[in-house]
């Protein structure tokens, strides 16, 4: 029977510790998030340029990384680069780096959709009131392309979240570390500490992601028509 | 390089990628199963079982398979309740992919166009000639990219099993580096080693799905 | 003609008694009364929302209705123990978006009914299909897909697709609505030469001339009733209700220009 382990949560500074970890984690998505929509957004106009070069290199880039698991790419620049190039990387800036590179791929490819999406008569229409080129594009076309994107983007920011969880198996302090912390310092105390502890975290996810994902639903129903 | 290295310890990679597919296979299968189940209780709209499905999807799709993971293996074992490694492996990724499998299902069940229906009911085909003639059939053919999107998606998050001390690929290379620190040869037998797992099931879904668009769409 | 056919064919095949049918507070079909007799052409004209397509989908079963009795044949199809998968066999129906089924070829569409509901042998279902489809000129197309077919070419499918099963009658729900014009033709020429052959058939068109072709008996509903029940001729050249004339004269253009 386990015992009255919630009471860890109140011991000392714990609770407390708990939400640093996860505003690690989340610092590291928003950060990630914020550069890969940039990023995004240019290769994804790169990604709609008929170049059989730009096409080939995109294709690549992107393959790749849908195929590759974060957590491969994150030992490739925590172990590899810092070996190879003789530099040293924190936990957290590679996190950063991978998660960019991966989410300016996904981004990419959700500019690139949202742009082809729009049809060719959307142009058409803009072209025969006589706008010009610059002014289809402020008036038609971007208003269209990023009410497809924001629900998208926000999407991707839930499973940038999520894949935060693993940069603790680089060594970053975040919340899933720190609850491990707190179960090795609490060993005698609290014996059922892990099943707290990791039930928390699991919640405090849940708590994070939930609410976002709810809103991307929601505009994205909102902006269907 | 060290070919030498790369030599001695690719059987280890293939051995542990054999893991790796045994414990994505079977997970994946639970996958299919629980999503089968989920999509049926919200088609049929049964009242309870329906919120308690409701409720697992955004559950599991709103937290991440490594916290799912921690809290069977570690967790669970306080309330007397002993996961093995592999076991904690496939439950989780069953728990994880079942809710993406659920929402794969029911795009393909939601393709379908009431006047499809209405055809078949015209033409006087009972309810399961109607499933199993239109329904299913159009079904499929929206939800197989998205079933083989999601085998590539659980695949991949395999990777993380090796924080629950499955020997995986992950695990075979973190051991080597702490061991020998040849990065770089461990590093890129673990690239390859996931290349070779899922470049052919990346490929083989591109072949699929532009056959079916062609079906379908005739483009 | 019309009263020829109407003279000799007495016996009633649908017998619809004052059918009820609304969607929630909207009373969408109000006391509607109509015979049906063997071998004759009903067309349903009316201003859109006016209730005629759910009035046809009434008589198939597709919707649920809140009062009165359809007969067919004597036999109540309105009770809550119809066993609507016989009756729609005997009453087939084309729907304005024609809806052949995408998995299955031209063929397997048109043999799905007659194997798997009526039992029939798969030989005899198929060369039945093909003698259907030499009829509406698509021999050549049985094993095409309905995505390499033309919207006409779709819908004359779908009439053998309901006329494969021998129905009793047909209903068609505004069949040539979703086509190009240049189409509508090919469709409405199969629909002729069915009423030709004696097929019974009542049919929700908003195309006047082709109305006036093919109908037995023209019924006039508005606003969820049936407001005028007359032979062609005599309702195109003589509406008997003023609310006939006005809808008639929408289809009116005058001339912009005097003539000399």
């Amino acid at each position: 029977m386990p015992d009255s382990g919630i009471n860890i949560l109140f011991e000392g500074t714990n609770f407390l510790r708990l939400l640093g970890g996860l505003w690690v984690t989340v610092r590291i998505s928003v950060v990630s998030v914020l550069l890969s929509i940039l990023f995004g957004i240019i290769v994804g106009m790169i990604m709609t340029v008929r170049n059989p070069v730009t096409k080939a290199l995109t294709r690549v880039y992107l393959d790749f990384v849908r195929i590759m698991p974060q957590l491969v790419l994150l030992f490739i620049v925590y172990f590899g680069v810092t070996t190879a190039f003789n530099v040293n990387l924190s936990g957290e800036v590679s996190a950063v780096i991978v998660f960019t590179f991966w989410g300016t791929a996904e981004m990419g490819d959700l500019v690139r959709g949202a742009l082809l999406s729009v049809p060719k008569h959307q142009y058409e229409s803009g072209e025969a009131i006589g706008l010009s080129g610059l002014q289809i594009y402020r008036y038609i076309i971007i208003p269209q392309t990023v009410r497809r994107l924001i629900p998208l983007a926000i999407n991707l920011t839930t499973r940038m979240i999520k894949t935060t969880s693993l940069v603790t198996l680089i060594g970053v302090i975040e919340v899933l570390k720190v609850g491990q912390q707190i179960i090795e310092t609490s060993r005698f105390t609290y014996p059922s500490a892990s099943l707290w502890i990791y039930a928390i975290v699991f919640f405090l996810y849940f708590l994070v992601c939930y609410p976002i994902s709810r809103l991307a639903k929601g505009l994205e129903k909102k902006w269907q028509n | 390089m060290d070919w030498l290295f790369l030599q001695k310890y690719t059987p280890m990679y293939i051995e542990a990628a054999g893991l790796t597919l045994r414990i994505a296979a079977i997970g994946i299968l639970l996958s299919f199963a629980v999503g089968l189940v989920c999509s049926v209780v919200q088609q049929l709209k049964i009242p309870v079982l329906r919120q308690i499905v409701g409720g697992y999807i955004e559950l599991s799709r709103n937290t991440p398979l490594l916290v799912q993971l921690f809290f069977l293996y570690f967790g669970f074992p306080r309330l007397g309740i002993m996961i093995s490694s592999e076991l904690c492996g496939i439950i989780g990724l069953a728990f994880l992919g079942g809710s993406y499998m659920a929402e794969a299902f029911r795009s393909g069940i939601d393709s379908i166009e009431q006047t499809q229906i209405e055809s078949g009911l015209s033409i006087g085909l009972s309810k399961m000639q109607l499933i199993r003639y239109i329904v299913l059939p159009q079904a499929v053919s929206v939800s197989v990219p998205a079933f083989c999107a999601n085998i590539i998606f659980l695949i991949k998050e395999t990777s993380v099993f090796s924080a629950v001390a499955l020997a995986d690929l992950m695990y075979v290379a973190k051991d080597l580096i702490g061991l020998y620190y040849n990065t770089n040869e461990a590093l890129l037998l673990l690239v390859i080693a996931y290349l070779v797992l899922l470049l052919p099931i990346s490929v083989v879904s591109t072949i699929i799905e532009r056959r079916l668009r062609h079906a379908r769409f005739g483009n | 003609m019309a009263e020829l056919r109407c003279g000799i064919l007495s016996d009633v095949l649908l017998e619809i008694k004052h059918l009820k049918k609304s969607f929630g507070d909207t009373e969408v079909l109000r006391d509607l009364s109509l015979d049906v007799h063997t071998g004759e052409v009903i067309v349903v004209i009316g201003p859109s929302g006016c209730g005629k397509s759910t009035f046809l989908r009434c008589l198939n079963g597709l919707e649920k209705v809140q009062g009165g009795e359809i007969r067919l044949k004597g036999n109540l199809i309105t009770g809550s123990k119809t066993d609507w998968q016989k009756v729609r066999q005997q009453i087939g129906m084309v729907f304005q978006s024609y809806d052949l089924f995408p998995n299955m070829t031209v063929l397997q569409n048109l043999t799905l009914g007659p194997v798997k509901v009526q039992k029939r042998s798969r030989e005899e279902a198929a060369e039945t299909a093909r003698k259907l489809l030499a009829r509406v000129g698509l021999a050549e197309k049985e094993n095409a897909f309905p995505r390499e077919l033309s919207g006409g070419q779709k819908q004359r499918a779908a009439i053998v697709r309901a006329l494969i099963l021998n129905p009793e009658i047909i209903l068609f729900d505004e069949v040539t609505a979703a086509l190009d014009p240049e189409m509508v033709r090919e469709v409405l020429d199969v629909i002729l030469e069915l009423a030709k052959s004696g097929s019974t058939m009542v049919i929700v068109t908003h195309e006047m001339q082709f109305a006036r072709a093919v109908a037995d008996r023209v019924v006039f509903i508005d606003g969820g009733e049936i407001v005028e029940t007359s032979p062609p001729e005599e309702f195109f050249t003589n509406p008997k209700t003023e609310r006939a004339r006005k809808f008639l004269n929408m289809f009116q253009f005058d001339k912009r220009k005097e003539e000399p």
